[in-house]
C-alpha cells in the first residue's frame, strides 16, 4: 500500500496548487504538462512495463480526440459521453492493432515501425475523410459550461487533468503489483523465457496494449476539450508519438511516476531553453535533442530510475548484485 | 535568400523591461509624465513548420512598431511608445495559447498575429477569456470570426470572400478574353486552406459555366508532381487552379514546364508561390503569366511602395505576411489613438468603430462587422515582365491581364 | 483516362522516384542489417546532405553530380564519427537505446539546420535541370534519368563491396553473428562505425541527386524517410538488392496508388504495403530469416 499512499500524497499536493498559484501562465503550462504526462502514462504501460516500444501512440491519442470531437460536432452527443466514447474507441483500436501485430509476432524495431505506420495511415485517412472535416479539421463549439466539458477557469481544467493523471498513476501502481504486471514485466525482460514458464504472452501484451491505448486516448479527448480544435496533424502527428515516449524515458521507464516527472521536466526544460536561447528558431529544440542523447547515455532508466539507483547506492542493498551482473554481461 | 536576425530578442526585451520597471519604480512621477508605454503582443510561429511565414510576419509587425514610435508614439496617450512583447507560437495551437497566457500576464493591451488558422482559432479563444483584443494577421478560416468572440478582429479577408472574389474575377477575365476557358482542374494541398477552398470552388464554379474535370488533393509535403502533371496533360484543362504552399507550388510549376504543359491559364488561389517575389526571381520561366488571387498590398499607395523599397533594401522579400502584419499593427495604433486609453474594453470599442485607412492594403477604410473587416478582399495578380502586377480590381490595377497565356 | 500509355508513364514515373527511395533506403537497410537499429536520424542527415550539396554548388561552384565525389567521403566520415563517438557509447549495445539516441540526434540535427540556415526554401538552378528527353508519349527529365542510372551504379558498387572485399565480408560476418565475429578478431565497434558511415554516404549521394530538382529546407529530408522505412521492410532489412527492388516496387505502387486514389489517399497504399509485409512476411523479399 505504500505506493498508493505516495500517489495520494502527491495528488493532494498537486491538487493544492491552484490554491496557491493564480497565474494562468503557470496553470496553462501545468495543464499541458499533465496532458502530455497522461499520454506518456499510457505509453509507459506498454513500453515501460511491457518493453514494447511504440512509435505510433498518436494513433490512440488522435482517435480519442477525433471521436469525442466528431461526436459532439456532428451528432450532438454530450461532451462527457463523447469523452468516454473516445477512450473506448482508443481501447478498441489498441485491441485491433495489438491482435494483428502481436499475432504476427512483431517485436522491437518491427513493432516500433508498424505502430508508426498505423499512426501514419490514420493521419492520412483523417486528412481526407469528410467525417473528420478532412483538411479543414473539426472545431468544437465554444461553450464554457461544465456540461460541455469546458470551463471558464483554467484551474478546473487543471484539476480534471490532474484527476486523469492520478487515475493513470493508480492504474499503473495496481498493475505493477498485480500478477498481470509481473507477467508483463516478465515479457519485457525475456519474452521467450516467459512463454517457456507458461505465461500467455500474447494475451498479456494485448491487455497491456488495450490499457495503454485507453489512457493515451483519454489524453487525446482532453486535448480536444481544452483546445477545441482538432486536425489530422494535431491528432495523429508524430509530435505526440514522440512526446508520449520521450516523457517516460526521460522520467523513468517502467516506473509509476516516470512519465509525470518526465513531462514536467521536459516541459520545464523546454521553457527554460526558450528563455535562455531567446527567439532564435530551433535553438531550444536543439537543447531537447541533446538532452535526449544525454539521458540515454547517462541515465537510461530515466530520472526516476537514476534516483532509485542513488537511493539503492546509499542503502547499499542491490549495488553489489547489480555490478556483478553488469560484469557478467559485459564479458 | 535573406537571413534577417530577430530585431528584439526576448532576453534583451526582458532585460529592458526589468531595467525600465526598476527605473519606473524609482521615479514614479517622472515615468507618468513621460507617458508609460503601451504593450503590444506580437505572436507569430517563428519556429516549427511555419517559421518562414512567422518570421516574415514578425518583421512586418516590428517595422510598424518602430515607425510608430519614431513618429512620436501614441499622441493621445502623451506620446506613449508601443512596447512589443514578442511571442513564438511554435507553429502549434498549444504554443499560441501558452503565449497568450504569457502576454496577458505581461499586461499587453492587444495581441496581433497568429498566421495559421488553427493557431488563430486557439489564440482568439484564449484571448477572449480576458477580453483581450486580438487582431488576426492572415488566418483565413471563416470560423475565426464566426464564433461570436467580441475580442477578435480580422483585417484581411476570409475564405468565403477570397473564393467568391477569385471566382468573380476569373469569370471577368475569361469573359473579357472571349471565354476561351471552359474546363478546369484544381490542384490543392489537403489541409485547412486548400481543402476549404477546393470545396467552395467545387460548389460555385459549375454555376458560372465552368466544368471541373478533376480536383486533385495532395499532401504537404509532396515529393513529386509528375503524376499530377500527367493527369493534367491527359485531360488538357483550359485552366489549372493550384492552391498550395510555396514548396509544392515550385515543384508543380517546374514539372509543368518540364512536361511542356501549357494550359490557357494558370489561375492560382492563395498560391504559395504565384505571387511571391522569391518565386519570380528564382524561376522566371516557370512563373511567367501565372495569375493569382491572393493577399496583396495596394500598389497605388505610396506608403506601400516606400515600405517595399525599405524591405527590399534590407535584402528581404516583400511578402504578404510582412505587410499584413504591418497594417494590422498600424490599425491597432490608430485604435489606441482614438481610444486615448490602453484599456482593453476601450480598444475593442475603438476597433469596432474603426474607419482606418492608413494601412497599405487595398481595402479602403476599415469597417468591422462581427470582427470581420468588410472591405477586405484579395486582388488578382499576374506575373508580367518578371514582376508581379495587379490586374484586378481596376481601382488598384497597374496592368491588364494577359489571357490566354501566349504559346 | 487510364490508357496504356498513361499507365506506362505512371509506372515510369514510379520507377524514377523509386530509384531515389531505394538509395535512401540503402543506407537505412545497411545500418539495420548490421547494427539492428532503425536509424531515426536518417531524414535529418538527408536534410543536412541537401544543404551540403546546395552550398557546394553555391559557394564552391561544384556541380551536384560532381559533388557526389566530395560529399560521399565527407558524410562517410561524419557517419563513422557519429556512430563511433556518440551513438555507440551512448547506447551501450541496447537496441532500444540506439533507437532513442538516433531520435535525439534527429531532433538536434534538424534544428541545428533550422537555427543556422532558417526556414527559407532554397533551390539551385542548373542549365540542364529542366531538360527532358522525349519518349514520344512522355517527357522524362534528364536529372531523374541520371539519378536512376546513378542509383543502379551505387547499388552495384555496394553489393560488390559487401560481397568481395574484406571489409564487406567483415560487415556481413558481424551482421550474421556478432559474437563469433568478435571472437574471430573483428573489431565490432569499427565495423559498426563503417556501416553507419556507408549508410550516411548513401544519403549524401541521394542528396546530390535530388538537389537539381528538389528543394532544400531543414525538414526536406523527412519527406523521404517514412517511405525509405517501407522500402527497407519490403526489401528485407539488411539486403542491398532488396533495397533496390523494394525501392522500385514502392515507387511504382505509390505512383499507381496516387493515380488511382488521389495523391493524398495514395500515400496510404505505401503504408498499407508496409503493414502487410510486416504482418505477413517481416523479413521482406530478400531478407534473412531471423
Amino acid at each position: 500500500m505504500k505506493g498508493l499512499s505516495l500517489i495520494a500524497a502527491v495528488a493532494t499536493a498537486l491538487a493544492a496548487v491552484p490554491l496557491v498559484v493564480h497565474s494562468n501562465v503557470v496553470l496553462n503550462f501545468l495543464v499541458v504538462a499533465l496532458l502530455i504526462a497522461l499520454a506518456g502514462q499510457g505509453w509507459n504501460i506498454l513500453g515501460g512495463y511491457g518493453g514494447q516500444y511504440s512509435f505510433g501512440h498518436a494513433a490512440f491519442f488522435g482517435t480519442g480526440a477525433y471521436v469525442t470531437a466528431v461526436l459532439q460536432v456532428r451528432y450532438g452527443i454530450n461532451a462527457w459521453l463523447g469523452f468516454g466514447a473516445g477512450i473506448a474507441a482508443g481501447a478498441a483500436l489498441g485491441a485491433g492493432i495489438g491482435a494483428l501485430v502481436f499475432r504476427a509476432g512483431l517485436r522491437s524495431s518491427y513493432f516500433a515501425l508498424v505502430t508508426l505506420a498505423f499512426a501514419e495511415v490514420l493521419r492520412i485517412l483523417a486528412s481526407v475523410a469528410p467525417i473528420t472535416g478532412a483538411g479543414v479539421g473539426t472545431l468544437i463549439k465554444l461553450d464554457l459550461r461544465a456540461q460541455s466539458f469546458q470551463f471558464q477557469s483554467r484551474a478546473i481544467f487543471y484539476l480534471v487533468a490532474l484527476a486523469l493523471v492520478v487515475a493513470s498513476l493508480v492504474i499503473t501502481q495496481l498493475l505493477e503489483r498485480s500478477r498481470f504486471g509481473i507477467w508483463l514485466i516478465a515479457v519485457r525482460e525475456n519474452e521467450d523465457a516467459a512463454t517457456a514458464v507458461g505465461v500467455d504472452t500474447m494475451a498479456v501484451k494485448l491487455g497491456a496494449m488495450v490499457i495503454s491505448a485507453a489512457v493515451t486516448a483519454a489524453a487525446g479527448c482532453f486535448y480536444a476539450q481544452y483546445f477545441l480544435f482538432v486536425d489530422s496533424g494535431i491528432a495523429y502527428g508524430t509530435w505526440i508519438s514522440i512526446e508520449a515516449l520521450l516523457t517516460p524515458i526521460i522520467g523513468g521507464v517502467g516506473t509509476v511516476f516516470g512519465p509525470l516527472v518526465g513531462a514536467l521536466l521536459v516541459k520545464a526544460l523546454g521553457e527554460g531553453a526558450r528563455l535562455v536561447t531567446g527567439d532564435a528558431p530551433g535553438l531550444d529544440l536543439m537543447v531537447y535533442g541533446v538532452m535526449l542523447v544525454l539521458v540515454i547515455a547517462f541515465a537510461p532508466r530515466g530520472l526516476v530510475g537514476a534516483l532509485a539507483d542513488v537511493r539503492d547506492r546509499l542503502t547499499g542493498r542491490i549495488t553489489a548484485a547489480r555490478s556483478a551482473a553488469r560484469e557478467a554481461a559485459r564479458g | 535568400m535573406s537571413e534577417q536576425r530577430m530585431p528584439v530578442s526576448r532576453r534583451r526585451f526582458l532585460a529592458a523591461t526589468a531595467l525600465s520597471a526598476a527605473a519606473g519604480l524609482a521615479m514614479p512621477a517622472a515615468s507618468r509624465a513621460q507617458g508609460a508605454g503601451v504593450k503590444l503582443g506580437l505572436l507569430h510561429p517563428v519556429t516549427g513548420a511555419l517559421s518562414y511565414s512567422g518570421q516574415q510576419g514578425r518583421i512586418g509587425a516590428t517595422m510598424a512598431v518602430a515607425e510608430i514610435n519614431a513618429a512620436g508614439g501614441i499622441k493621445s496617450l502623451g506620446g506613449a511608445k508601443i512596447e512589443p512583447v514578442l511571442g513564438d507560437a511554435q507553429s502549434t495551437p498549444d504554443g499560441g495559447t501558452a503565449e497568450v497566457e504569457k502576454m496577458n500576464s505581461a499586461a499587453v493591451a492587444c495581441i496581433v498575429g497568429g498566421y495559421a488558422s488553427s493557431i488563430c482559432l486557439a489564440v482568439s479563444q484564449a484571448a477572449a477569456r480576458y477580453e483581450l483584443p486580438y487582431v488576426v494577421d492572415v488566418g483565413v478560416a471563416d470560423s475565426i470570426v464566426t464564433r461570436g468572440l467580441k475580442n477578435t478582429f480580422r483585417l484581411g479577408p476570409g475564405f468565403g470572400v477570397i473564393a467568391t472574389t477569385a471566382l468573380g474575377n476569373l469569370v471577368a477575365i475569361n469573359d473579357a478574353a472571349g471565354k476561351p476557358a471552359k474546363t478546369v482542374m484544381i490542384v490543392h494541398e489537403d489541409s485547412l486552406f486548400g481543402s476549404g477552398l477546393a470545396k467552395l470552388l467545387n460548389a460555385q464554379l459549375p454555376a458560372k459555366g465552368f466544368a471541373i474535370l478533376e480536383t486533385i488533393s495532395h499532401p504537404t509535403p509532396t515529393r513529386d508532381f509528375n503524376n499530377v502533371v500527367l493527369k493534367i496533360k491527359a485531360q488538357k484543362p483550359d485552366l489549372v487552379v493550384p492552391a498550395n504552399y510555396y514548396n509544392e507550388y515550385v515543384l508543380l510549376a517546374r514539372t509543368m514546364l518540364e512536361q511542356h504543359v501549357r494550359p490557357k491559364g494558370i489561375y492560382s488561389v492563395l498560391g504559395g508561390a504565384a505571387s511571391s517575389y522569391k518565386f519570380v526571381k528564382e524561376f522566371p520561366d516557370a512563373a511567367r503569366y501565372i495569375m493569382d488571387c491572393n493577399h496583396w498590398f495596394n500598389p497605388k499607395n505610396p506608403k506601400a511602395i516606400e515600405l517595399k523599397k525599405k524591405v527590399e533594401g534590407n535584402g528581404q522579400f516583400f511578402t504578404y505576411e510582412l505587410y499584413m502584419n504591418y497594417s494590422a499593427v498600424l490599425l491597432v495604433a490608430d485604435a489606441l489613438e482614438r481610444a486615448a486609453s490602453a484599456e482593453r474594453a476601450k480598444i475593442i470599442a475603438a476597433l469596432e468603430s474603426s474607419t482606418f485607412s492608413g494601412h497599405v492594403m487595398p481595402y479602403g477604410p476599415t469597417k468591422f462587422v462581427n470582427g470581420q473587416n468588410q472591405g477586405a478582399a484579395p486582388v488578382n495578380t499576374q506575373v508580367l515582365d518578371n514582376d508581379i502586377k495587379v490586374i484586378l480590381p481596376p481601382d488598384f490595377a497597374d496592368a491588364k491581364p494577359v489571357f490566354p497565356m501566349p504559346a | 483516362m487510364l490508357s496504356p500509355l498513361i499507365v506506362t508513364t505512371a509506372v515510369l514515373n514510379g520507377l524514377l522516384n523509386g530509384a531515389v527511395y531505394a538509395l535512401v533506403a540503402l543506407g537505412l537497410t545497411l545500418i539495420y542489417g548490421v547494427l539492428h537499429i532503425i536509424n531515426f536520424a536518417h531524414g535529418a542527415l538527408l536534410s543536412a546532405a541537401l544543404f551540403a550539396a546546395f552550398f557546394a554548388y553555391r559557394l564552391l561552384g561544384v556541380d551536384p553530380y560532381l559533388a557526389v565525389f566530395l560529399l560521399a567521403p565527407v558524410f562517410f566520415a561524419l557517419g563513422y564519427a557519429l556512430q563511433r563517438l556518440i551513438i555507440g557509447p551512448a547506447a551501450r549495445g541496447d537496441d532500444r537505446n540506439m533507437l532513442l539516441v538516433t531520435l535525439g540526434l534527429a531532433v538536434l540535427i534538424e534544428n541545428a539546420l533550422l537555427y543556422a540556415f532558417h526556414a527559407d526554401t532554397r533551390t539551385i538552378e542548373l542549365a540542364y535541370a529542366f531538360k527532358t528527353i522525349d519518349f514520344g508519349f512522355t517527357f522524362l527529365a534528364v536529372p531523374r534519368l541520371i539519378s536512376f542510372a546513378a542509383v543502379l551504379v551505387v547499388t552495384l558498387l555496394l553489393w560488390l563491396i559487401m560481397s568481395f572485399t574484406d571489409t564487406g565480408k567483415a560487415i556481413r560476418a558481424v551482421a550474421k553473428e556478432k559474437l563469433g565475429a568478435e571472437l574471430a578478431g573483428i573489431d565490432v565497434a569499427h565495423i559498426y562505425a563503417i556501416t553507419f558511415g556507408l549508410g550516411t554516404a548513401c544519403v549524401a549521394i541521394a542528396a546530390c541527386l535530388l538537389v537539381p530538382t528538389y528543394y532544400v529546407t531543414p525538414t526536406a529530408g523527412n519527406a523521404f524517410v517514412l517511405v525509405a522505412f517501407t522500402v527497407v521492410v519490403l526489401g528485407g532489412m539488411g539486403s542491398v538488392p532488396g533495397a533496390l527492388i523494394g525501392g522500385l516496387v514502392v515507387g511504382v505502387v505509390e505512383s499507381l496508388g496516387g493515380f488511382l486514389f488521389g495523391e493524398s489517399l495514395g500515400q496510404v497504399s505505401i503504408f498499407l504495403i508496409f503493414i502487410a509485409v510486416l504482418l505477413a512476411r517481416p523479413r521482406g523479399l530478400f531478407g534473412a530469416s531471423t
